[in-house]
């Protein structure tokens, strides 16, 4: 496959799974606004923090109110990480592979984009959020199914889902982080109804929250940690994405488990490893920020190694390598 | 929506001929939509254009803000041609593709038809679209333009003329494709009771005649379409082409030259490529060769297909042949090369580097469509009747200032095929570009595209002014040719549904 296509298919995967997670993290801040003690502050702030783009959020939009937040992560086509310049760039990049994508995930992908900028050009789409942040989730379902169900699994289709499950990693780290930073009116909240309901508000941003009563039942912070993270089975734990992600650089390369040869493999195997084997106890008693903030920029290795790996293609062409070995 | 409000006018009709009556060609058709309940059309022509939408069949437009897309606006009213006319025509696309790839094969090597002084050496040696380059190339099978789409208008008086060759890379074949699935979504009756000339084979066809190109000695060769990018206004045609013959669709980026073959990154390593179908310009191609600024094409490329290690279509150089001062020469290169008088005629053309026919086309500006010699697209033209007199006056200076440069033929009162606008039928003047493929033999794919000038009066056809399409069926009175409905539904079996 070329270099080129692989890059494109992967980028295609992540910018979709990034907008679908923007809406989960907006649509569940809006409930969670809605439960809020009488008299408190909205929280609005957390959101743009955990996107990392909260400078730059600030210089354009100043004050973190809700309208601000929402036109910020939606339909601001100057942030290049809100919902319509993912799709944007999703399609641009579907559009570069068309020949290698089937047609049917061209077309569901077109029509969400199409949803999207119908919006952009109709801010009244706002007026009933829950169903517009409903709705691009289940378009990028309804792609991921559709690629699932017409493209062949090789190796494109192992480069798409290696987009999709290391983004879904980074955004579900993000999701757990979330609570770091919603701080809470005093320490006499922590272990009460409202506490209870930010926990539950985390476990909704990751469509977790029913799956998680069936594995644990009671709400209980560290268990909530535990399923998110180190759960191999929930499919938006992070432990399960990295297991996925692994397994397709594996596909790829035909590189027997166990063993590595290039270097997105040996770091993906270190960290399936720390989270196969790690104990939450642990975790949250060295601090769950610093924990999931290590995570995050090993996630990015993860990333940059896979494009100097298979999209750089740094490697010299076949008479230039002979010539070189001859002079060895 | 009814036909009975519809008059043809003054033009040519192609639906409706003498007393607006409707041709035999066009009689079932006609029926069908007659006897379609009140708004059918109109929703079918809706539900047609979404989904053009949203299966993203659209072009680029230059100019506009980076990346703007627009669908190419399509009509459910198609052009008809009849089996007769269409046999006559396909002979003479045969015979003019044949002549002008002998023409091109001469320039590059004796140029015995200037030598024999049919084509003044001037007018060849200042072609913008003349490579020196190419001089003394031998391209494969001894063909260099291989895929060509020629430009044929039909005039008020009923006769068809070839208004322009284009050899170099000619688009609009995947509408053709697209616009016949729609159609037949739209209008399966129809298919059912006409016999229409099926254009599904054209991607076969155009693999077949790639893989001629390969280089001696390859088993399995390796075909690929070459694009600019997606910026391209006809990136969805070289996407599409691809996809449906089943080959790799790469960008200059992709490609390198070493040891003497071109190469593809992959993601495990080089991997050697046999046959490009580039759908870049002359130009673009090879840095090395050509404009040194490309940042498009192949550096090298034009080293390894001097030394046969690659196939390329169309071969680098064929645009001398398109060159619209050259097309005035096609009848006397059609009668130097193959001793036949031409069957498909020009339109009478004014070749203003001859001083007597440059003085005539200052003096009647306004009646004559002026053309730039190496424009294509509508760009760089004057259409006499419908200009201002200080356009007109502007260009007057722009001939006088490089004669060589233009070209200028009579006003053609195209012919025109019914055309929904808003709720109801008008005519709008309409042109036709087969598509035909030269390798071991020549076939010429039944139809084309049939491109419509909608904005009223107008007789600008092209996607970039404004104009649309719409699909062109060629009729068959032979029972042996496989009805249309029956060859789709193999493709769609073996290929998989490409719309659904």
């Amino acid at each position: 496959m070329l270099s080129r296509v692989a890059d494109s298919i992967y980028w295609m995967s992540r910018y979709i799974e990034r907008a679908e997670n923007v809406a989960r993290f907006i649509d569940v801040n809006l409930h969670l606004m809605l439960d809020l003690p009488v008299g408190s502050a909205q929280q609005w702030q957390p959101l743009v923090d955990t996107t990392g783009d909260h400078e730059e959020f600030a210089r354009r939009f100043g004050a973190a109110t809700q309208s601000n937040v929402i036109q910020f992560l939606t339909l601001d086509g100057d942030n290049p990480n809100s919902i319509l310049s993912c799709l944007r760039a999703a399609r641009e990049n579907a559009r570069s592979v068309r020949e290698i994508i089937s047609s049917e995930m061209w077309e569901q992908l077109n029509k969400f984009y199409l949803m999207v900028t119908a919006a952009a050009a109709n801010p009244d789409v706002l007026a009933s959020p829950h169903e517009f942040f409903s709705n691009i989730r289940m378009s990028s379902h309804l792609f991921v199914g559709v690629t699932e169900g017409t493209m062949t699994h090789g190796e494109g289709w192992h480069f798409g889902r290696l987009g999709r499950m290391l983004e879904r990693a980074d955004k579900t780290s993000r999701m757990l982080d979330v609570k770091y930073f919603i701080l809470l009116p005093t320490v006499a909240h922590v272990g009460t109804t409202f506490d209870d309901l930010q926990w539950t508000a985390v476990l909704r941003s990751a469509s977790a929250f029913e799956m998680y009563r069936k594995t644990h039942g009671r709400i209980e912070p560290r268990r909530i940690v535990e399923f998110l993270l180190l759960d191999d089975e929930f499919p938006r734990a992070i432990h399960h994405c990295l297991i996925a992600s692994r397994e397709s650089v594996h596909a790829i390369t035909g590189t027997p488990t166990g063993l590595f040869r290039n270097p997105a493999e040996q770091l993906l195997a270190q960290l399936c490893a720390e989270l196969a084997y790690g104990q939450v106890d642990d975790i949250v008693n060295s601090g769950l920020h610093e924990f999931l903030d290590e995570l995050q920029s090993n996630m990015n290795r993860v990333g940059a190694q896979v494009t100097e790996t298979f999209f750089a293609a740094k490697m010299a062409p076949p008479s230039a390598t002979k010539r070189k070995e001859a002079r060895a | 929506m009814r036909f009975s409000s519809y008059r043809a006018g003054s033009f040519f009709d192609e639906m409706f001929g003498e007393n607006d009556a409707p041709r035999a060609v066009a009689k079932p058709l006609v029926n069908i939509i007659q006897s379609l309940p009140e708004g059918e059309l109109l929703r079918r022509q809706q539900s047609a254009e979404r989904a053009l939408l949203q299966m993203g069949i659209t072009f680029n437009v230059y100019g506009d803000s980076a990346g703007t897309e627009k669908i190419f606006p399509f009509d459910l009213v198609p052009r008809i041609v009849s089996s007769a006319e269409w046999n006559w025509i396909e002979r003479g696309l045969k015979q003019r593709i044949t002549a002008l790839n002998l023409f091109i094969d001469d320039i590059y090597h004796d140029q015995k038809i200037i030598k024999d002084k049919v084509v003044p050496a001037h007018i060849l040696l200042s072609a913008k679209s003349f490579r020196e380059q190419c001089v003394g190339l031998n391209p494969p099978l001894g063909i260099w333009c291989h895929i060509c789409g020629t430009d044929l208008v039909r005039h008020r008086d009923g006769q068809i003329y070839v208004l322009e060759d284009n050899l170099r890379c000619p688009s609009g074949v995947s509408y053709v494709l697209e616009n016949r699935l729609v159609m037949k979504r739209t209008f399966p009756r129809v298919f059912e009771a006409s016999r229409i000339r099926p254009v599904a084979e054209y991607p076969s066809r155009l693999r077949d005649m790639l893989e001629s190109l390969t280089p001696p000695g390859v088993e399995t060769p390796r075909v690929v379409v070459l694009t600019p990018g997606i910026y391209n206004s006809a990136y969805f045609e070289h996407s599409f082409l691809a996809q449906q013959m089943g080959v790799e669709l790469v960008e200059g980026r992709d490609l390198v030259v070493s040891d003497g073959y071109v190469w593809m990154r992959t993601t495990k390593g080089f991997e050697r490529v046999d046959v490009i179908y580039r759908r870049i310009d002359d130009d673009f191609i090879d840095p090395k060769a050509f404009r040194p600024d490309s940042v498009l094409g192949v550096a090298g490329l034009m080293d390894v297909y001097r030394a046969g290690h690659i196939g390329l279509a169309n071969a680098p150089g064929t645009g001398v042949a398109d060159d619209k001062v050259v097309y005035a020469y096609v009848p006397k290169i059609v009668k130097y090369y193959l001793g036949q008088e031409i069957i498909i005629p020009n339109v009478p053309t004014y070749v203003c580097a001859d001083p007597k026919e440059l003085t005539y086309v200052l003096e009647h500006l306004d009646e004559l469509v002026v053309k730039a010699a190496n424009e294509s697209g509508g760009y760089g033209m004057l259409v006499g009747p419908h200009a201002t007199p200080e356009l007109r006056a502007e260009f007057a200076k722009r001939i006088q200032a490089n004669p060589r440069n233009y070209i200028a033929q009579p006003t053609l009162s195209l012919s025109q095929v019914p055309t929904i606008i808003d709720d109801h039928f008008e005519g709008r003047h309409v042109d036709l570009r087969p598509y035909i493929l030269y390798g071991n033999d020549i076939f010429v794919l039944p139809g084309g595209l049939t491109r419509v000038a909608l904005k009223k009066g107008s007789l600008v056809v092209n996607s970039s002014q404004g104009g649309g399409s719409k699909d062109t069926w060629v009729l068959t009175d032979d029972p042996g040719v496989v009805r249309e409905s029956v060859a789709m539904e193999q493709q769609a079996a073996t290929t998989g549904a490409v719309l659904t």
